[in-house]
């Protein structure tokens, strides 16, 4: 075995090194119980991404995987020439921005707002309600908003009806689709998401507080100067994630609230590959769609993570 | 910091921050006491008046609408199956595959952890991994619903790191006493591994009973469906589904009512309301802060 891949032992004795079958038949137990882990990320994981050779070739359902056709990038070409590419990359955009706008200072507002709070029941009885939402199910979400917002009957509608005499239309209209997903991710997530900063800020030590009080800062001072400078960091790497993660918008979430009257704002790029490959089965097309998806996305987390080094912070890799 | 120098303004901010976050709050629990509440009126009541937290007439026809519907019980079965199988397999996989793993003399271990950690950052997507699914013909089979998600990697890593910062000499001592890797994970790692168990079991369990996505992906049997598909249908497809569900099941004479809706959306909650106290000690402990840097 050569000296530079030998793993150091810290056992009693460092210059002993059995061969490689002595160390596999040594820990067979151990590569016993790696097996069905290793398997299903060979079937579940490693075969599909294999399987984006589809996007290259025209599959058939019975021809089959090995004797259908190679079409190189027809599907590529055929995808970027669509009309709807150009409207799918708009609403997958305008989505993570609004939420980049919208969403992402939400919790950290939240968690400084907590933090605030100087009675310590009340700050647990906040925290125990605002983490529920984080647990329903996108369905469930879902399903309550169509019975608040439903023109037959929702209480918004409603109470709206009885103010200005009419009713709005908030489940099929495109100017309410983007306005309708920030406020169900505001309500999910935002809760959950102060859990991070406040980890941080637990760390923060009280006596920086109390000399700055000393000093004679007043509350937005010492937020300023102590509580936003603590949480830079992970602000920065939350960030980071969220640079790379653009194009994610949520499947389930944007799947629900889709029908035929939103869907120039609401059809982004995942929700577009299933209505192609599963229920009208262009497997090879949609396959192409979502292998772009893909790989603009891995640049996308690579490059953010570059930046971030760049400019002095420690990255995620 | 009882003792904090008041101003007029800290005053006013403070006012402000506690009616806040008690707005914020109660904005977050309200929509549900509204659903439950709905759940227990009359159609009459809810098209009469649209907003109220107290129906007028306590009503529980809705659930007994409910849990006379073979559709909804059947839904109500098959989550749950899911849901305690698919955690099962979940933690069997999950464990098995983090304990060689968290050894640093196991040969190929960081070519395994480049494989995982990879998987994370690029997957091949939906359709590659459906047509896998199919050709293993598990379209229709409740193990559509289990094995594609058998191992989250993050969680893996989790585990992984948890096991390898338990005291080595642990293993050297069991190791000694005769005891075999299989009776060191047994007998010893797990049990010292119960707090970080629990959180998994509950986590995993809570994506069970909420996932969506694999059953629209993967199944299409109707009687098949998990209770979030049904709640879909029933719900936001009422018009459409009533059609699906009438052909199924004489019960159905119109579109489901108001409050019929609103108790089948109780029943997909309540299960998670029920585990959120202890999902809350889990992750108030700070198990998942643990970043998986490093």
């Amino acid at each position: 075995m050569k000296q530079a891949t030998a793993p150091v032992s810290k056992g009693p004795s460092p210059v002993y090194r059995p061969s490689v079958l002595r160390r596999f038949k040594k820990d067979k137990w151990l590569y016993m119980l790696l097996l069905p882990g290793l398997l299903y990320f060979l079937v579940f994981k490693y075969v599909p991404m294999w399987g984006v050779l589809l996007a290259f070739k025209n599959y058939q359902p019975y021809t089959g995987f090995w004797n259908s056709e190679w079409v190189g990038t027809m599907h590529f070409e055929l995808f970027f020439s669509n009309p709807e590419f150009f409207m799918l990359l708009r609403n997958t955009l305008v989505l993570s921005l609004y939420n980049l706008l919208f969403f992402f200072p939400a919790p950290i507002i939240l968690a400084i707002l907590l933090n605030e709070v100087r009675i310590a029941l009340f700050k647990r009885t906040v925290q125990t309600l605002i983490y529920v939402p984080h647990f329903i199910s996108m369905v469930i979400v879902a399903s309550m908003t169509y019975v608040f917002l439903t023109t037959q009957g929702g209480p918004v509608n409603e109470l709206l009806f009885s103010y200005t005499g009419r009713k709005i239309e908030f489940l099929a209209s495109p100017d309410w689709f983007r306005p309708i997903i920030i406020l169900q991710t505001i309500w999910k997530e935002c809760g959950w998401g102060t859990i991070i900063f406040l980890a941080a800020l637990a760390a923060v030590d009280v006596e920086q507080y109390e000399a700055a009080i000393m000093d004679g800062a007043n509350r937005w001072k010492q937020i300023w100067h102590i509580t936003l400078p603590s949480i830079r960091s992970t602000i920065v790497i939350l960030l980071i994630l969220r640079m790379g993660n653009v194009l994610e918008n949520g499947f389930e979430q944007i799947y629900l609230l889709l029908n035929p009257l939103n869907r120039e704002a609401a059809e982004v790029f995942d929700t577009y590959v299933y209505t192609m490959g599963i229920t009208q089965g262009a497997f090879s097309y949609s396959t192409a769609v979502g292998l772009f998806k893909a790989i603009v996305g891995v640049i996308l987390v690579l490059g953010s993570n570059y930046l971030a080094k760049r400019f002095g912070q420690s990255g995620l890799y | 910091m009882a003792k904090t120098y008041r101003s007029a303004a800290g005053t006013a901010f403070d006012a402000f921050n506690y009616v806040f976050l008690g707005v914020f709050a109660l904005a977050a629990v309200l929509p549900f006491i509204y659903v439950i509440s709905g759940s227990f009126a009359t159609d009459a009541e809810l098209t009469k008046r649209a907003v109220f937290l107290i129906p007028e007439t306590f009503s529980v026809a809705a659930y007994n609408f409910i849990f006379s519907t073979n559709t909804i019980m059947k839904s109500i079965g098959v989550s749950m199956y899911v849901t305690v199988i698919g955690t099962a397999v979940n933690l069997f996989f999950t464990v098995t595959m983090a304990y060689p793993l968290a050894r640093r003399s196991l040969m190929g271990r960081n070519t395994v952890l480049n494989l995982v950690v990879f998987s994370m950052l690029f997957g091949g997507g939906m359709i590659p991994t459906y047509l896998v699914i199919r050709e293993l013909h598990l379209i229709d089979s409740y193990w559509a619903l289990i094995l594609p998600g058998a191992i989250s990697a993050f969680n893996l890593i989790i585990v992984k790191n948890f096991f390898q910062e338990l005291p080595p000499g642990l293993e050297e001592a069991a190791k000694i006493d005769g005891c075999t890797e299989l009776g060191l994970l047994w007998r010893i790692v797990l049990p010292l591994s119960k707090p970080v168990l629990a959180t998994f079991t509950l986590f995993y369990a809570v994506g069970h009973w909420n996932d969506f996505f694999a059953a629209l992906l993967y199944i299409n049997d109707p009687m098949k469906w998990p209770l979030q598909v049904l709640l879909r249908q029933i719900v936001l497809l009422s018009q459409a589904a009533a059609g699906d569900i009438n052909a199924m099941d004489p019960n159905f004479v119109k579109p489901p009512d108001q409050s019929i809706k609103m108790a089948v959306i109780v029943v997909g909650t309540v299960p998670i309301l029920l585990v959120y106290p202890f999902l809350q000690k889990h992750f108030a402990k700070g198990v998942l802060i643990g970043s998986i840097k490093g």
